[in-house]
């Protein structure tokens, strides 16, 4: 790169009240990402740019932000992508904004909240024995880090402010872990369903476009946990067979409705 | 002042969020305490979600030889026999038992055939023993402890920094800080405080550390007169990112070695052969990180000043299956294919060693109702950690502490009430850079501080360089008085390091002094002046005590090791 000894940033300064975009002529150097460059404008600029990060190598999900439109990981995102256009950094847009780039993001912590816990049998004591091909299966809801550009994308949350009645896809990738680890014994669909609002998600797969951690998230997560709910609920063989048989899951399932803490 | 500030009452304020904070608060809430934890950043970003490697641990999964006491005599010698022999054989216990239960508690591991706990090789580590889950172990960890603790009882507050702690009477009573979002004052009052804020590695320029590693919960401990330890001691990690500039100094796990990694020089040689031709690229940290200083020095170092490290012999899906975040991290930020050519890589600032003196079986430090654990605590590593110690070290002294502060809490007597003048005072230090019109511009005053550190405090110290560090540090303190930042106290990034500048400022006085004090080559520690070790020093900690004029630092004589636990040393 460093073919170009500038970049332009126009970067959104504001708070809950408003604001606007501000521009700013920053260095380029070589590998330069744009959290870089936030920093570069803090130190030389203006100290009061405020902006999350921490890990400054897509490990922590801090940095979250809206760059030319499209949700990414400042940290991650490199200045090489944007030659000889100017690069517009906005905050999130699904949550409400503190300040310049860093928004409110609490209504994630407490959906976490509303999930029970990963629940094992009491009866069983680790260390206990469980296989690699399950592990590997896990491993992908489990990479996220919280960055939450998947709600930011998500239209349920963004367009149609639908809160109140749908978890988000953050949420369904951490309902798929606890649904298939082997050692959880809560039934949850009900409470994807429910609670969690699986059934507002029409598939977009807007969600797994901007996962920085490549988790397909409506593939693997959202549409497993469709289809487990499709079972239960609307399979009419197995309705049939729960009504007449009194077939029942004899797992102890996770409130539908309440918090989650048992 | 006019400038009101809000309440919160707790029976245990947990200062931190990271694997220590959250361990501690889970165990002091399971003890029946109300507890509140505080962080910095937002919840399950904290450091610990950046380890990489693994936690140790001896379950012998792998190696049937493995047992506690093995644990104990690698990390002993690993710290050059100046750790607390007590927090080690503690540790190294009951290490297991903490594992296993963050397994209960939904944490995932990768697996042997058996489809027990898959542990891998380590720097220093007589057997393979650190278990992972790929190249993610810290995520898992923090996030384990994170859904547990939403369901234990702690109160979580977000994005709050604390700068003081309160006292009444020697008695530490509480906390005071701002909120990051508007700046408001906040005060926590509390019958037990724990400090779990984690290291200072943010006080050099090339450092693994994320901006909250300023050293603040140590600082404010030192700042109430508690006793610091062995504070020379600070861990360069020997490989962190190199190139390009922007991502210098970010860590690259020592699971690229343990996973077969191979270190070489310029000319294609296997240096570490030559430095220690036992443990070759997996020795102690301290020797590998000096080794590749030594061939960048001497004319045979990488591109850009490190060292080429080399995993791509290995199969690209063994590769991607047990280090995945690296490989991304070189792909996405360095361009650099690892299944394919090698990482540059050189010396970074990974972790303190030294830190708060606790007490090994409870975390209290020095002062009644303080305690401390995790990175901030001292005395497990003694001279240099070994790899995979930290994240057990969070969880075993983590428990731990919480137990005795809820404990304590309990105990409940003694005045601990606040004292408005405390208050007031930090008030006044907090607001003093809005109205300064010194000049002083916080960032570029932390650059310089790097600087001096790097330059004169780095992993070769000698007594000249040192004490021209101290002047230089000193220096820094005074125009640290003519801070000056602009703008509202809403969430403001250079009002927020004018405060991390004093915290870092202050500890690195404490660093320096106590490398001064330490005429002799020790882990991490090594002077050319004094390159060999002083049997001597090697009976002593350092110990940092906050007068009037600075930092005093005094050599404390270690109780000897029970026969029993002498005896582990002497085996093998
Ligand atoms: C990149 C990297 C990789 C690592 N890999 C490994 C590994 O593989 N194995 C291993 O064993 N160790 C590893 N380590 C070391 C280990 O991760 C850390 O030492 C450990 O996580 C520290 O945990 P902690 O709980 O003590 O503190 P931290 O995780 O650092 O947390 C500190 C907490 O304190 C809060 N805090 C700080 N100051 C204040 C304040 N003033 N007010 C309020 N809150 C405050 C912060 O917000 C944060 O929540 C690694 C470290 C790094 C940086
Ligand atoms: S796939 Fe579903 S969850 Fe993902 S963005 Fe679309 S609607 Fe939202
Ligand atoms: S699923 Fe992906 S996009 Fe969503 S929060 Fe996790 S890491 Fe971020
Ligand atoms: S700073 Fe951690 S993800 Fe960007």
């Amino acid at each position: 790169m460093a073919d170009q000894e500038t970049f332009t940033f126009q970067v959104f300064r504001g708070d809950s009240s408003g604001g606007e975009e501000q521009e700013y002529q920053v260095p380029a150097t070589t590998g330069m990402v744009v959290l870089d460059a936030m920093h570069y404008i803090q130190a030389h600029i203006d100290g009061t740019l405020a902006v999350r990060w921490n890990c400054k190598a897509a490990k922590c999900g801090s940095c979250s932000a809206e760059i030319n439109g499209r949700p990414r990981l400042m940290c991650k995102t490199r200045l090489d992508d944007f030659k000889d256009v100017d690069v517009h950094v906005h905050p999130m847009r699904t949550f409400p904004v503190i300040k310049d780039l860093v928004t409110d993001v609490s209504w994630n912590y407490e959906v976490n909240r509303k999930m029970a816990p990963f629940t094992h049998d009491p009866a069983e004591q680790s260390p206990w024995v469980m296989y690699q091909e399950d592990v590997d299966r896990l491993y992908e809801p489990r990479k996220c880090i919280e960055c939450f550009l998947c709600q930011d994308v998500c239209h349920v949350l963004r367009n149609h402010e639908q809160k109140d009645s749908y978890f988000g896809p953050r949420f369904m990738v951490r309902y798929q872990y606890l649904a298939m680890h082997p050692k959880d014994i809560l039934n949850r669909t009900g409470a994807v369903k429910n609670k969690g609002g699986v059934g507002l998600c029409n598939i977009t797969k807007c969600c797994q476009e901007v996962c920085p951690e490549h988790i397909h998230i409506t593939d693997n997560s959202i549409i497993p946990l469709k289809e487990r709910v499709a079972d239960e609920y609307f399979d009419p063989v197995r309705w049939l067979g729960k009504k007449l048989l009194g077939k029942r899951d004899e797992r102890p399932a996770e409130s539908e409705t309440g918090p989650a803490s048992s | 002042m006019l400038d009101r500030y809000e309440v919160h009452d707790h029976d245990v304020l947990v200062i931190g969020a990271g694997g220590a904070g959250l361990r501690a608060a889970i165990a002091a809430a399971e003890a029946g305490a109300d507890v509140g934890v505080v962080c910095k950043s937002l919840l399950g970003k904290a450091h610990t979600v950046m380890a990489e490697g693994g936690m140790a641990a001896s379950l012998a999964n792998l190696d049937a030889e493995d047992s506690w006491q093995v644990h104990f005599a690698d990390t002993m010698r690993g710290g050059q026999l100046i750790n607390s022999w007590r927090m080690v054989e503690l540790f190294a216990k009951e290490a297991p038992d903490r594992v296993f239960e963050l397994e209960r508690w939904g944490a995932l591991f990768d697996r042997t055939k058996q489809g027990l706990i898959m542990q891998r090789a380590f720097g220093a580590h007589t057997y393979r023993r650190l278990c992972h889950v790929g190249d993610r172990t810290g995520l898992e960890l923090i996030r384990t402890l994170q859904d547990k603790s939403v369901h234990s009882g702690p109160k979580v507050y977000m994005e709050c920094t604390l700068t003081r702690l309160l006292k009444d009477g020697n008695r530490v009573s509480g906390a005071f800080g701002y909120w990051r979002d508007d700046g408001r004052f906040v005060v926590f009052r509390a019958k037990a405080v724990i400090i779990a804020t984690g290291g200072w590695g943010r006080m050099y320029k090339v450092t693994s550390n994320s901006w909250e590693g300023t050293g603040d919960g140590i600082c404010m401990a030192y700042d109430a007169g508690a006793e610091l330890r062995d504070t020379e001691m600070v861990q360069f990690h020997p490989t962190g990112m190199v190139w390009p500039p922007g991502v210098r100094g970010i860590l690259v796990t020592e699971g690229v070695r343990g996973e077969g990694g191979i270190l070489k020089n310029s000319e294609g040689e296997r240096f570490m052969l030559r430095y220690d031709p036992v443990k070759k690229d997996l020795s102690s940290r301290d020797v590998v990180a000096r080794s590749i200083n030594r061939e960048v020095l001497e004319g045979r170092g990488s591109e850009h000043g490190g060292a080429y490290l080399d995993i791509s012999d290995q199969p690209a899906e063994f590769i991607k299956g047990k280090l995945p975040s690296m490989y991304e991290q070189f792909l996405t930020l360095a361009d650099v294919d690892i299944t394919k050519g090698p990482m540059e890589v050189a010396p970074t600032v990974h972790y303190a060693m030294g830190g708060i003196h606790v007490e090994p079986e409870t975390g209290a430090s020095s002062l009644p109702g303080l305690y401390a654990a995790g990175e901030a605590a001292a005395g497990l590593h003694g001279a240099n950690r070994l790899g995979g110690n930290s994240l057990t070290d969070l969880l075993v002294f983590g428990k731990r502490a919480g137990e005795a502060a809820a404990e304590f809490a309990r105990g409940g007597g003694g005045p601990n009430g606040i004292d408005e003048a405390q208050i007031d005072e930090e008030k006044a230090l907090l607001l003093k850079p809005f109205e300064s019109g010194g000049g002083e511009n916080p960032f570029l005053l932390h650059q310089e501080l790097q600087a001096v550190m790097s330059d004169h405090v780095g992993i070769t110290r000698d007594e000249e360089t040192l004490q021209q560090g101290l002047d230089k540090v000193l220096a820094l303190q005074q125009r640290a008085e003519n801070l000056d930042v602009q703008g509202s106290r809403m969430f403001n990034p250079g009002w927020h390091m004018a405060r991390d500048d004093i915290f870092m400022l202050t500890l690195a006085e404490a660093v320096i002094r106590a490398a001064l004090l330490r005429r002799e080559s020790r882990g991490a520690h090594f002077r050319t002046d004094y390159p060999e070790k002083d049997p001597e020093l090697g009976k002593v900690n350092t110990v940092a005590v906050k007068i009037e004029s600075g930092a005093e630092i005094k050599q404390r004589p270690i109780v000897p090791m029970p026969p029993e636990l002498a005896a582990l040393l002497e085996a093998k």
